[in-house]
C-alpha cells in the first residue's frame, strides 16, 4: 500500500520539479476534459501552448504575452515578499485599481497639457495609490492586530465601488455622450504608456516588471531585509532573536506589494486598457497569487510562471476561437494548474513509500 | 486501374471543391461579453449567429469567443479573429467600443459591427435596438399588476440605454397607476447571477411585487419565484423556462435579421458604415408572450400599446414630460429626438433617487 512519509528535510529537487509536474498533470487532465467535450485533446493542448509562441501569428502573440504577463509578474513579485514572511496580502486587485485611479487621476487633471513630467508623475501617483491602499490592512494589523487577509480582501470590493464612482462621476469623459468611463489615455500622448518599440509589446510596465524581478532577487539574496523576510517565514521565533521587528516587516511587505500592484494598474490604465471604466480590473490581482505560488515565490520562478499564465490566457482564447472550446473549459484548465500544484506540493515535504501490508 | 482513376478523380474533385469553398466562405466572428448559456443577452446574440449559419449554410463560417473581458483582452480577441481571416466581426458589448475602433484601424478591409456604442469609422458600424419601446409595454403591465405599488428595477450599468429603459417603464407605469413608485438598485455589471439575485431579494424585501431587470441572467426571476407573489419579465431573451412561474412577458432581442442582412451585404460588397437603431416595428425588439397571470383586459391594452409603437402611431417619449428636477423637457405632444434619447442621463419627474455618478 502507498504511504506518505515525512522527509527529514524538504526536498530541494521537488521544490523545482513540482511546478513542471503540475503543468504536465494539468495537460493530461485538461486533455481528458477537452476530449470529453468532443475536441481533439492533442490539438487543443497544442493550440494553447504552441500556437502563441510558434504558430502562424506568433509575431502578434509574442508581444501580447509580455503585455499580459507584465502586470501578473509585477504584482506577484510584490506578493511573494509578504508570502515568504507569512504576511498575506490577498487584496492586490484593490491596490491595482487604486494605482490606476491615482495614475489616471494625474493624467486627467493635467489634460490637455503635453508636459513631459506628466508620465513620471503618473508613475509616482500610481505607486503611491497602491501603497496607500496596502497600508490600510498593514496599519490595522500593526495597531489593532486585525487579520490582513480579510481586511485586504474586503478592500478590493471597496476599491471596485470607488472605481465605479470614478468612471461615473469625477473621471467621466466630458465628451463621452453620458456614457461611463474616462477619456482614453491612448489618445493623450503625454500620458500614454506606449510601446517603446512599435510591435514589440514592450511598454514601461514590462520594463518595470523586469526591474522588479532583478531587485527582488537582489533583495532576497543579498540584503539583510531579504534575509529577515525569509527568516520570519521559516522560523518566526528565531527571527525575533535575530532582531527582526515584525511590525516593520508587515509595513514593508504590504506597502511594497501595494506599490507594485499600484504600478501595474497605472501602466495598464495608461497603456493597454487606456481608460478608467467600471470593469477596468479583470482579476490580475487574484491571478497573481497563483503566479506567485507557481513561481515558488522565487523572482525568476515568478517571471516564468507569469509568462506561462499569460500563455494559457492567450492560448486559451485562440483555442476558443479556433476550436470553439467553451470559455469555462479554459478557466477550468487554468484552475487545474493551481489545484495540481498544491496537490503535488505534498512531495516537497513527504515522500511516497510502498509498504507491504502483512496478512493478519 | 479503373479504381485508381476513380480515386484520383475523387481526390481531384474534393481538392477543387475544398479550394472553391475556402475562397467563397465568408468568415464572421463574434466577441461575446458573457457565456452563450447566460439565457439572456449573449444567448440571443449567439442565436443570431446560428441564424446566419442556417441562412447561408456552407457559404459562411462563424467563430465566437465568449466571456471576453472589456478592454485589452477584447482587443486581442478581435485582432486574432481578423488575423485568422474574418471578413466581418460583431463586437457585442458597449465596453468593446474603443478596442473595436483600434483594431478596425489596423484592418481596414475587415468590417466591424459594434453593438450599443457611438463611435464609428469607415469600416465600423454601430447597431442597437430601441429596447425602451419594450420597456413601455413592461411598464404598463407593471403599473397594472402591482398591488404594493412598488416596482423594483435592477439597473446594470448607468448608461443612457439603461436610463432610457427606466424612464420609459416608469412613464407608462405611472400613466396607469398614479401611486406607483420605482425602487432602483444598480449592480454595475451586465451578468452576475449572484449580484442580480441579491438585488432582487433586496427589492422584494422592500415591498416590490414586480421586478424589472436590465441584467442578463435569469437569477432575478429565480428570486421572484422563490418569493412567491412576485412577477418579473424576461430580459434580452424570452426566458420561457419561467413561464409557469413569475415571468409574465419579456423583451426579446432579435438580432438574427440584422446579422443576416449585414453578412449578405459583406458578401455582395455593399456593406457600408451606418448607425442602426431599430425597435419593435422592424422586428429588432420582440415582446414575448404575455401569460395568463396577466388579466385579459391588461393583456389587450399591452398588445394595443405594442402595436401603436410598432406602427409609429405612438412614441413612448411623448410630452408633456418633465425632468426629475421639475424642469420642462417635452411640451404637450412633443416627441423626444433621437439625439437626446441616445445621450439620456436624467430621470423623468417622479422617479426617486439619483443616477450614480
Amino acid at each position: 500500500m502507498l504511504r506518505l512519509e515525512q522527509r527529514p528535510q524538504p526536498s530541494r529537487m521537488w521544490v523545482y520539479l513540482t511546478p513542471l509536474v503540475a503543468v504536465v498533470i494539468t495537460m493530461i487532465a485538461g486533455g481528458a476534459l477537452f476530449a470529453a467535450l468532443g475536441k481533439s485533446p492533442v490539438e487543443a493542448i497544442a493550440t494553447i501552448f504552441w500556437e502563441p509562441l510558434f504558430g502562424e501569428f506568433a509575431f502578434y502573440y509574442r508581444p501580447q504575452l509580455l503585455v499580459k504577463a507584465a502586470p501578473l509578474i509585477l504584482i506577484a513579485i510584490g506578493l511573494s515578499l509578504g508570502f515568504r514572511a507569512g504576511i498575506w496580502n490577498i487584496g492586490a486587485e484593490g491596490q491595482y485599481i487604486l494605482g490606476a485611479i491615482c495614475g489616471a487621476g494625474v493624467a486627467l487633471a493635467a489634460y490637455p497639457s503635453e508636459n513631459v513630467l506628466i508620465f513620471p508623475a503618473m508613475i509616482v501617483a500610481g505607486a503611491f495609490g497602491g501603497w496607500a491602499w496596502g497600508m490600510i490592512p498593514a496599519l490595522l494589523r500593526v495597531k489593532f492586530g486585525t487579520n490582513e487577509i480579510l481586511v485586504s480582501l474586503m478592500l478590493v470590493y471597496v476599491a471596485e465601488q470607488l472605481l465605479a464612482a470614478m468612471s461615473l462621476g469625477l473621471m467621466r469623459n466630458p465628451e463621452g455622450h453620458g456614457f461611463p468611463g474616462s477619456r482614453n489615455l491612448q489618445q493623450y500622448e503625454a500620458a500614454h504608456n506606449a510601446e517603446l518599440i512599435t510591435g514589440s509589446g514592450l511598454h514601461w510596465g514590462v520594463a518595470a516588471a523586469l526591474i522588479a524581478v532583478i531587485f527582488a532577487y537582489i533583495l532576497l539574496n543579498r540584503h539583510i531585509l531579504g534575509y529577515h523576510i525569509r527568516l520570519t517565514g521559516q522560523a518566526p521565533r528565531a527571527a525575533r532573536f535575530a532582531g527582526v521587528r515584525p511590525n516593520r516587516l508587515i509595513l514593508f511587505c504590504l506597502g511594497t506589494s501595494g506599490a507594485l500592484a499600484g504600478l501595474a494598474g497605472m501602466f495598464e490604465v495608461a497603456g493597454p486598457s487606456g481608460q478608467i471604466s467600471i470593469d477596468f480590473n479583470v482579476g490580475y490581482g487574484f491571478t497573481a497569487i497563483i503566479v506567485a505560488f507557481l513561481g515558488r515565490l522565487h523572482p525568476v520562478g515568478i517571471m516564468l510562471a507569469g509568462l506561462l499564465m499569460a500563455l494559457t490566457y492567450i492560448g486559451g482564447e485562440i483555442a476558443q476561437s479556433n476550436l470553439q472550446l467553451p470559455a469555462a473549459a479554459i478557466q477550468l484548465f487554468q484552475g487545474m494548474l493551481l489545484f495540481f500544484l498544491l496537490a503535488v506540493d505534498v512531495l516537497v515535504q513527504f515522500r511516497l513509500r510502498w509498504i507491504r501490508t502483512e496478512a493478519a | 486501374m479503373k479504381f485508381t482513376r476513380l480515386l484520383t478523380g475523387a481526390v481531384l474533385a474534393l481538392g477543387l471543391a475544398s479550394t472553391a469553398i475556402a475562397e467563397e466562405k465568408t468568415k464572421v466572428g463574434f466577441v461575446f461579453v458573457g457565456p452563450i448559456g447566460d439565457g439572456g443577452w449573449t444567448y440571443e446574440h449567439n442565436q443570431a449567429r446560428l441564424a446566419i449559419e442556417k441562412e447561408f449554410g456552407d457559404k459562411v463560417e462563424t467563430v465566437y469567443v465568449e466571456s471576453v473581458a472589456e478592454g485589452p483582452d477584447s482587443e486581442r480577441v478581435m485582432t486574432q479573429m481578423a488575423l485568422k481571416g474574418a471578413d466581418l466581426i460583431f463586437t457585442t458589448s458597449f465596453g468593446y467600443m474603443d478596442p473595436t475602433i483600434n483594431v478596425a484601424k489596423k484592418f481596414p478591409d475587415v468590417k466591424f459591427e459594434h453593438a450599443t456604442g457611438y463611435k464609428t469609422a469607415p469600416n465600423v458600424s454601430t447597431y442597437s435596438a430601441r429596447f425602451y419601446e419594450g420597456r413601455a409595454v413592461q411598464g404598463h403591465i407593471a403599473g397594472k399588476m402591482t398591488k404594493s405599488n412598488i416596482v423594483g428595477y435592477i439597473g446594470s450599468v448607468p448608461i443612457p440605454e439603461v436610463i432610457r429603459g427606466i424612464n420609459s417603464a416608469y412613464i407608462h407605469a405611472k400613466k396607469v397607476n398614479p401611486d406607483v413608485e420605482f425602487k432602483i438598485v444598480w449592480v454595475f455589471e451586465w451578468f452576475n447571477p449572484a449580484k442580480e439575485a441579491d438585488a432582487a431579494k433586496v427589492l422584494i424585501e422592500q415591498g416590490a411585487d414586480v421586478i424589472l431587470q436590465h441584467t442578463d441572467s435569469t437569477a432575478p426571476l429565480a428570486a421572484a419565484e422563490e418569493a412567491g407573489n412576485v412577477i418579473g419579465f424576461g430580459q434580452a431573451s424570452d426566458m420561457a423556462a419561467y413561464k409557469d412561474g413569475p415571468r409574465v412577458s419579456s423583451i426579446i432581442d432579435n438580432w438574427g435579421p440584422y446579422y443576416i442582412a449585414r453578412t449578405r451585404a459583406v458578401m455582395d460588397g455593399t456593406w457600408e458604415s451606418v448607425p442602426t437603431w431599430d425597435g419593435i416595428g422592424p422586428g429588432m425588439v420582440g415582446i414575448g408572450e404575455i401569460t395568463d397571470r396577466v388579466p385579459a383586459d391588461v393583456k389587450a391594452e399591452a398588445i394595443a400599446l405594442k402595436e401603436a409603437i410598432a406602427s409609429g402611431e405612438y412614441h413612448p417619449f411623448t410630452g408633456p414630460l418633465n425632468k426629475q428636477d421639475g424642469s420642462a423637457w417635452l411640451e404637450d405632444g412633443e416627441i423626444a429626438d433621437d439625439g437626446t434619447l441616445l445621450g439620456m442621463n436624467f430621470y423623468v419627474e417622479g422617479i426617486e433617487g439619483t443616477i450614480p455618478q
